[in-house]
Order: C-alpha cells, then sequence, then structure tokens
C-alpha cells in the first residue's frame, strides 16, 4: 500500500476578460483576416500591438495592417506536446516576424520533423476556419511552397462590424492530487466506517481530520485516535438560499459537529429533524450510508441525525466555538 | 540600512514528494533544522514569509494551511509572495529595515509533480495572446537558446559544458536530484529533446521545499561566527511579451547587477534553469573567469519551483559561513526565458548596504 491515497483532479475555469482598445483592434482584425500590429514612438511595428508605447508610456494608437506572410527569426520542436497547444502531434514553436512589422509573433508552425524548419524560412498565416477574435483565430503558420508566390493568401471577409471587446480563456488543468500522509488514514478510516483524527503530541489537541502539523504549535501529529461517532451540535445555520451545485433542497442545516473526544468540530448536515427545532448542543450521532456506496470521502456519512439524548451542557463545548 | 545576514539555511528537493502539495510534512522538519542551526524556538522568529503558488498546488489558499508548519499561537506576523523564495527573502529584508522586527524566517515550496509543470507555467504568461496557446516553458527556453545559437552568441557545446559542469558538481550537492557528469562529447552524442535543447539542458522537474533565516545586527552575530551578511540586494523586470525583447540578453539581470558591487565577487549561484540561460546571465552580470559557478550544481541539477532561486541564496551564504569566500552573488529568476531577475551580494563584513533597487 502506498504511503498515501492519491486520485486525478481536474481544476477548470474560464476566465473572461475585456480587451480594451489596443488589444480589442488587433483580435477584430484577426476576425477579419488582417493583422493589425501597433508602431511604437522609436518605429518599431509590434505584433500583438503593446498597449503602451514602451519609451513614452503612452496609449498606443497607430495602428499598422501587416502582411500575413513572414519569416522565421527562432523556432523550436515540439517532441511532445502537452493538452490545449494548437496541434496534438510534434510542431514547431515560432517567433514570426511578419513583413511589414518589426518585431515577431509567438505561434505554432505545422511542420512534419525539425528538419522542416529552418531560421529565416518563410510562412504564411493558416487562418482558422472559423474566427472569433481571438489568438487562436490563426490556427498556425505553414511554409510557403518552393515557387509559391509570396502573397497573403485571400481571407473570407466577415460581415462583422463590432469591434471585439471580449475574450474567453479556457483553462483546465490536471493533477494526481496525493493527500498528506495524516489526510490518508483518515480517508483510509472512513472507508472501513471509522472516524480516524490524531493527537498533538504537545497540547494534547485531538485533530479531525488530522493535519501534518499542530496548528497551534507547529508539532507534527502523532497518536492515531478512533473518535466517537456521537457527537455536540456546536453552531450551525439554516440554508434557504438556492446555489449551483447545491445537492439537497433547502431549507437545511449545515452544522459544527463537536465528535466526543474530539477539539475540532467537522462541518456536516444535520437531518431527520425540522431545521427549525435544530440547536446548539443538541446531541446527534453519524448516519453512514449503506455500505457498499462506501469510497474514501466524508460523504460516506450521509448526515448527522439527533440521537434523542438531553442537550450537552455549554459548558462541555464553549472552549470550541 | 540595518545590516542583515542570512544565518540560516534548510532545504529538501526531490523527484517526487508523495505527500500533499501544502507540503506541510516537509516544512515541519525544516523548520526544526533552522531552529536548531539558530538555536531559537518559533517565538524568537519576529516574521515569516512564504513563496508558493496555488497553480502548482492545483487547491486554493495552499499557502494558509502551511501556516500549520509555524504554529499560530500565540499569533505570528506572517505573509505570502506567489513568487519564489528569493523574493520573500526580499520582502523579509525589507520588513527588518522597517526596524518592526529583528528576525525573519522565510520559506517556500511546491510540488511540481503534481501535474505537468511545463503546461502549468502558461498561467504565468500575457494571457491574451500567450496563454490560449499554452507556450510550455521548454519551448519558450528553446526559441531562447535559438536565438544566440543563430546569432553565433553560443553553440550547443558551450551549452554542454556548462550542463556537464553542473552534474560533475552536483556529486557533492546530497539534494541534488540530477547529478554525475560524464564528458561533453558523450553528452553532444544524447539525442535532441525540444531542439535545439536536449533533456541535460533543461532542469528536471523537482518537488522541494526550503527556508532561510534572517537577523539583524547582533540577533545575526549571536547566531553565527561568521553571518553571512547582504550587503546589497536588487531586481529588475523585462517585458513579458517574447516578441519585444531581445531573447540573447537579459537587460533586467544587468540592471539587477550593475545596482551592486560585484567586484572580488569569488562563487555567483546563479538560478539558470536552462543551461544557455547560465551564459546569458555571466555575460549579463560580466563575471570574471575566475568566479565559481555554482557549486552546487544549480537549477540544472535540480529545480524546485518557487524554492530553486531561494536556494542560491542558501548555497552561497554557507560559503561564507564555512569560510571558503569573503564575498559572494546568488541570483534568482522567474518568469519566460530570465523575464524577471533577483541579485543579492553577501559577504563576510558588513561594509554599507547597498541597492534596494527596485
Amino acid at each position: 500500500m502506498s504511503r498515501t491515497l492519491q486520485a486525478p483532479v481536474t481544476v477548470a475555469f474560464d476566465y473572461t476578460r475585456s480587451t480594451g482598445p489596443v488589444i480589442g483592434r488587433f483580435f477584430s482584425g484577426l476576425r477579419d483576416g488582417v493583422v493589425v500590429g501597433g508602431r511604437t514612438s522609436s518605429g518599431e511595428v509590434v505584433v500583438p500591438p503593446l498597449e503602451f508605447d514602451p519609451g513614452t508610456h503612452e496609449a498606443t494608437t497607430d495602428f499598422v495592417e501587416v502582411s500575413s506572410v513572414g519569416t522565421v527569426t527562432s523556432w523550436t520542436w515540439v517532441p511532445q506536446p502537452v493538452k490545449a497547444q494548437p496541434f496534438d502531434h510534434p510542431f514547431a514553436f515560432a517567433l514570426v516576424t511578419l513583413d511589414g512589422a518589426t518585431a515577431p509573433l509567438l505561434h505554432a508552425l505545422d511542420v512534419a520533423s525539425p528538419e522542416d524548419v529552418t531560421t529565416g524560412m518563410r510562412v504564411r498565416i493558416r487562418w482558422a476556419e472559423e474566427r472569433t477574435g481571438a489568438i487562436t483565430d490563426i490556427a498556425c503558420f505553414e511554409p510557403l511552397a518552393p515557387g509559391e508566390a509570396e502573397t497573403p493568401n485571400e481571407v473570407a471577409a466577415s460581415a462583422h462590424d463590432e469591434a471585439v471587446t471580449g475574450v474567453v480563456v479556457p483553462v483546465s488543468l490536471d493533477y494526481n492530487y496525493a493527500a498528506s500522509p495524516e489526510e490518508s488514514l483518515f480517508y483510509r478510516g472512513l472507508n472501513e466506517g471509522r472516524i480516524m483524527g490524531q493527537r498533538c503530541p504537545t497540547c494534547q489537541k485531538v485533530y479531525i481530520p488530522p493535519r501534518s502539523a499542530c496548528p497551534a504549535d507547529g508539532t507534527p501529529t502523532a497518536e492515531e485516535v478512533e473518535l466517537s461517532q456521537t457527537g455536540t451540535v456546536t453552531t450551525f445555520c439554516i440554508v434557504n438560499v438556492p446555489f449551483l451545485g447545491q445537492k439537497i433542497t433547502p431549507p437545511y442545516v449545515s452544522a459544527y459537529v463537536l465528535l466526543d473526544g474530539a477539539d475540532i468540530a467537522v462541518l456536516h448536515l444535520i437531518l431527520g429533524v425540522p431545521a427549525e427545532e435544530v440547536r446548539m448542543g443538541m446531541r446527534v450521532k453519524a448516519v453512514w450510508k449503506p455500505k457498499d456506496e462506501w469510497t474514501f470521502s466524508l460523504e460516506n456519512i450521509d448526515h448527522f441525525a439527533p440521537t434523542g439524548d438531553p442537550d450537552a451542557d455549554f459548558d462541555t463545548y464553549k472552549h470550541h466555538l | 540600512m540595518r545590516d542583515v545576514a542570512v544565518v540560516g539555511f534548510a532545504q529538501r528537493q526531490m523527484p517526487e514528494f508523495d505527500g500533499s502539495p501544502t507540503c506541510v510534512e516537509l516544512l515541519v522538519p525544516l523548520f526544526k533544522e533552522c531552529y536548531e542551526q539558530t538555536g531559537w524556538t518559533r517565538k524568537d522568529v519576529g516574521f515569516w514569509c512564504s513563496g508558493s503558488s496555488d497553480y502548482l498546488a492545483g487547491r486554493s489558499f495552499s499557502f494558509v494551511q502551511a501556516v500549520d508548519a509555524i504554529g499560530v499561537i500565540p499569533p505570528v506576523n506572517e505573509s505570502h509572495v506567489e513568487m519564489d523564495l528569493a523574493w520573500a527573502m526580499y520582502e523579509a529584508w525589507i520588513k527588518i529595515q522597517t526596524g518592526e522586527v529583528d528576525t525573519a524566517l522565510v520559506y517556500a515550496f511546491g510540488k511540481s509533480s503534481a501535474g505537468v509543470l511545463r503546461r502549468t507555467l502558461a498561467l504565468q504568461l500575457e494571457p491574451y495572446t500567450m496563454t490560449p496557446l499554452w507556450p510550455d516553458t521548454v519551448s519558450l527556453a528553446g526559441l531562447q537558446a535559438r536565438t544566440g545559437i543563430d546569432a553565433g552568441l553560443w553553440d550547443e557545446r558551450a551549452m554542454a559544458e556548462v550542463a556537464n559542469r553542473s552534474l560533475t558538481d552536483a556529486e557533492k550537492n546530497e539534494y541534488a536530484v540530477r547529478k554525475g557528469g560524464s564528458s561533453v562529447d558523450e553528452l553532444l552524442g544524447r539525442p535532441m529533446y525540444a531542439d535545439p535543447l536536449r533533456k541535460h539542458d533543461c532542469a528536471p522537474v523537482t518537488d522541494g521545499a526550503a527556508a532561510l533565516v534572517l537577523a539583524a545586527g547582533d540577533r545575526a552575530r549571536e547566531v553565527r561566527d561568521r553571518p553571512a551578511w547582504l550587503t546589497g540586494i536588487s531586481h529588475y523586470v523585462d517585458p513579458m511579451g517574447m516578441g519585444v525583447r531581445d531573447l540573447t540578453r537579459s537587460p533586467s539581470a544587468r540592471r539587477a547587477g550593475a545596482a551592486l558591487d560585484l567586484d572580488g565577487v569569488e562563487v555567483a549561484e546563479l538560478h539558470a534553469p536552462f543551461s544557455h540561460q547560465e551564459l546569458i546571465l555571466r555575460s549579463e552580470l560580466g563575471l570574471a573567469d575566475d568566479v565559481a559557478i555554482n557549486p552546487s550544481g544549480g537549477a540544472l541539477a535540480s529545480n524546485p519551483m518557487f524554492s530553486a532561486g531561494g536556494i542560491r541564496v542558501g548555497e552561497a551564504a554557507q560559503r561564507i559561513w564555512s569560510g571558503e569566500a569573503g564575498k559572494v552573488l546568488a541570483h534568482a529568476t522567474s518568469g519566460p526565458a530570465l523575464q524577471q531577475n533577483l541579485v543579492c551580494t553577501l559577504a563576510a563584513s558588513t561594509s554599507a548596504t547597498e541597492g534596494a533597487g527596485n
């Protein structure tokens, strides 16, 4: 058995960004099949245009249309593309100085092998079939065929009047997520129907879930403690507001439950009782899902339900609020 | 300026850490080493600052949970930078300069192996026209290496010489994850990886953590007979876009070095995750041929994200503590192709502190 529990996790979210007048102008051009550069105070023509001039720090207002044909000024081979790169087969990234520009643009170059690339080679833009106003409207660069006229390729005119004002950049990252050894103890316990904590050897506090170090004094937690399945509601809230991803129909109660023997409460649901009857000090016990549904998750405990016992004295949990 | 010295250093570097990305279980023993080196307890530390990134961890607020390793009763004076340990050290140095505190423990951690590192780092690029293409770290460095090769400033042999020297020196570094030099010809006989880069031209993906201890004046003298006094510190940044930079150069590194007195530097720990970047840095910092470069093996031997720059400071400081050197340089980089650079000098004596160039 490996020391820690591990599982794949994907973190994904879309950034919605406003483009402003400079990048918006560049993206509007790409959507219409035109590459727009920006002229700097020193006479450079930079693609994509810089939002502010590097010399004067003034906003860029001098835009220049440049060619969709250019020259490779540097390149590197990508033998093992990563997810979301322009190609999933090996390709080159290249810096290409388009005719009419003085600074290069970074983009992919679609060639079969490194033998097919040289610094100084002539390339042209291959436009994406559908263009939306984003850097990916340029599908890639491709070599000019021998003898091919070095004229920009014809692009179907776009019917847009509106300038591009925003762009959505999707981000999705894959991880192999490892729990700490202490968290692994906790999740393995849950998979066996047990609730495990650990005791700090310095201050004797029992943490659940166990953590790698006591947050109070920094000592590594050591001794494993199996906790009671019964505890006390220390505080709670009644959820009345619907939200995305909600699994239970409101109103319902989310509460801190201080398990007997623990020094920190766990957050869980209180069900099996009308929401308005839940109170501080109420004694509750864990209600587990059927055993064949157990995984390495706190969701193995479906909810906590009242035991029917008399409420706990405030003094028994006042230091754990 | 107050005299501030590096008086403690601890590190861990490994190809794959099998614990959680908050690295608490790595940090606890590092802090223990720092307490042993200084004779302090956590209550002697006036300021804490960490460097890390949630993108590396794949979870939010990982730096908050890492604070568990400190123990925060009574409450501590704590901060965080989404940058390398070297920049966390810079924040601590400023904090000590304010006079508010006399001591600091700065730390950093990162589990690069949790995701695909060269892809994750695309999120530090310009988000409109670069990130959507997901240009990976190795590719961006490859573009830079080719630019210099085409310009005749270096060649594959010069790059292999850097790698061979690093891997040979790393044999003496117990923390290095890649070590063992062979010969330049043997390295040049290995296959291309991301043409023009071979694998040994690129830093290995490394997990790890590190911590540095800073102290002012007499607090430093109490800890060490020969503290490594921070005599200068400076950092600058170049534009993010690859098209508007001369990739054969690192103007920010040059400017950071020019703000300091580099005369008499005997050892330089340079944070160069790609072999050709060491050549750029040597040139931009104007280091003489007799300066020992990266006796630790440098980042080509191991490059734990968010720690590797600060580890250069720790490795350099150890040369002062041991008496091997009287004046050393440490450098840290961040961003694509040497975009951001921090340079500091450490010395056995406290001449007037310079720098704080931005």
